[in-house]
């Protein structure tokens, strides 16, 4: 054995730090399906308790619907529980081809290839398709996935300030020497919950000659009128040359991912894209799964429908008690506080009144910008909805934080 | 003529700041205060190359060393000087 006391003491030390940062993650055990309505043990050991549950990227309220259920059970008792291989060994089921052909029609692309996760086809996708002749030119608050992936890359990188469209302009101008220009997004910003401006993006890329790659995470399934995406919303479907995914969030939120887009390059992560080649395939299970959401979505838009009455309602009740919110259109609603401490705290309390929602604060987000980052689902029925409500004003009052503005919270507890 | 540090302190109030209110100075941490991150690091790094024409070796750009204007500029006088 070679784990040597030194290296516990190294261990126990950097832990330790971490703690006195205040930047200790514990996980909150779940005793009931995700839904709405959870029964939550916290902290570790105290009594289930039942909460709403406002942090979910359950944005359609479809983990737990029946009639996925039903559908993976299907999927388990025809095709098994597991593959026990690569895809490209004996890894590939109909269902897998079924599920890639589905998506690519859900998403209006050309072709569609399957990843254990978005992690993965973020983490695989630069490398498999970017030299060092290449430049990739990323907004600065893209997810931490695609950062890896940036990073795995062997093209040259750079960044454009968030939705900075000029500075963007300038970037491409800049990089025009380069054989081939990507120009990386979320579609959905997962943290501010505002949309990427994929008009804009669209256009420029076509004047610069540069591909456009869009995370749509946070917005597969809900975002546009039909739930296709945020390409969908700006009318640019057809002109996102390379989408990524999950079915992790609206499609189900199980696991997987895809890399869905121009052909040749969905052929050159089948070939070339390391997660995909030394991962295992998606269990048959999550594929008939998400082969129902996908389904149940092409019939119809009720869903995504009620998603969006909900955030609108939502939305409108936090503005009139008087919080300060981050501005969008997504079910990503940021209820901003700015001061970490305050953000923990008002999670704590929010939880004590049976509402579960997370505090966010640096490096998670900018210093100064903690938050709490309520995720809207239309798994919410109202009466969930005017609960959390009454709860968040509540708790605002007792931190006397409604109507305040940025700078009168920052006064009072710092940032 | 502008000076050195008045250069790089234009360019990463330009590069980076998005509030005009940010207050930078030669000093003012900017990696580990939060202003740049390390991964937009590159665009100043390669400004610096261009504009003086040198090359900074990728062990030499560290957060550390473009922590603030003043590492930056001494970082950038150590190449012109080779």
């Amino acid at each position: 054995m070679a784990y040597s006391d030194r290296a516990r003491q190294v261990y126990t030390d950097t832990l330790n730090g971490i703690k006195e940062a205040g930047l200790f993650k514990q996980e909150r055990f779940i005793h009931s399906v995700q839904s709405a309505d959870i029964e939550v043990e916290f902290p570790t050991g105290n009594p289930v308790k039942k909460v709403i549950n406002m942090c979910a990227n359950n944005y359609l309220g479809l983990s737990s619907h029946p009639d996925v259920v039903k559908a993976a059970h299907e999927g388990l008792e025809t095709r098994g529980y597991g593959m026990s291989s690569v895809r490209f060994i004996c890894g590939t089921q109909d269902i897998h081809k079924e599920l890639e052909a589905s998506l690519t029609e859900f998403l209006g692309t050309e072709d569609t290839i399957l990843f254990p996760s978005c992690m993965d086809a973020n983490a695989g996708v630069f490398e498999a398709i970017l030299t060092k002749d290449d430049v990739m030119i990323s907004d600065r608050l893209v997810h931490a996935s695609i950062i890896d992936g940036i990073r795995l890359a062997p093209a040259m990188h750079d960044t454009y300030k968030h939705s900075d469209m000029e500075h963007l302009e300038s970037k491409l101008q800049q990089y025009m020497d380069k054989r081939m220009r990507v120009v990386i997004t979320d579609g959905v910003f997962s943290m501010d919950g505002d949309l990427a401006k994929l008009d804009v993006m669209a256009d420029l890329c076509e004047k610069y000659d540069a591909m456009l790659f869009v995370d749509e995470s946070h917005s597969s399934g809900f975002i546009g009128k039909t739930g296709r995406g945020t390409h969908e919303h700006c009318g640019v479907m057809g002109r996102v040359d390379i989408i990524t995914t999950t079915f992790g969030k609206a499609l189900g939120g199980a696991s997987g991912g895809c890399v869905s887009g121009r052909r040749e390059i969905v052929e050159m992560c089948r070939q070339k894209a390391r997660p995909y080649l030394f991962s295992n395939t998606i269990a048959p299970v999550v594929v008939s799964g998400v082969l129902k959401v996908l389904e149940t979505l092409s019939k119809s838009t009720e869903r995504r429908d009620k998603l969006e009455m909900n955030t609108a309602f939502w939305r409108k009740g936090l503005l009139d008690a008087g919080f300060v919110l981050k501005e969008g259109d997504s079910p990503i609603v940021p209820v901003m506080l700015f001061n970490a401490k305050l953000a923990q705290d008002v999670s704590k309390d929010l939880f004590e009144e049976g509402i579960y929602a997370v505090g966010f604060f640096f490096p998670v987000v900018p210093n100064g910008q903690a938050r709490i980052r309520t995720q809207i689902s239309a798994g919410h029925d109202m009466h969930h909805l005017e609960k959390a409500l009454a709860a968040f004003i509540k708790v605002g009052k007792k931190y006397n934080i409604l109507g305040k503005t940025k700078n009168e919270i920052i006064e009072m507890y710092g940032n | 003529m502008e000076n050195m540090k008045d250069i790089v302190l234009k360019y990463v109030i330009q590069e980076y700041c998005e509030d005009d209110s940010e207050e930078i100075t030669y000093d003012t941490p900017l990696i580990s205060g939060g202003i740049v991150d390390s991964f937009s690091m590159v665009s100043l790094k390669r400004f610096l190359e261009v504009k003086y024409k040198i090359q900074i070796p990728d062990d030499e750009a560290t957060p550390e060393a473009f922590d603030n204007v003043n590492s930056i500029v001494a970082l950038v006088e150590k190449f012109i000087n080779k």
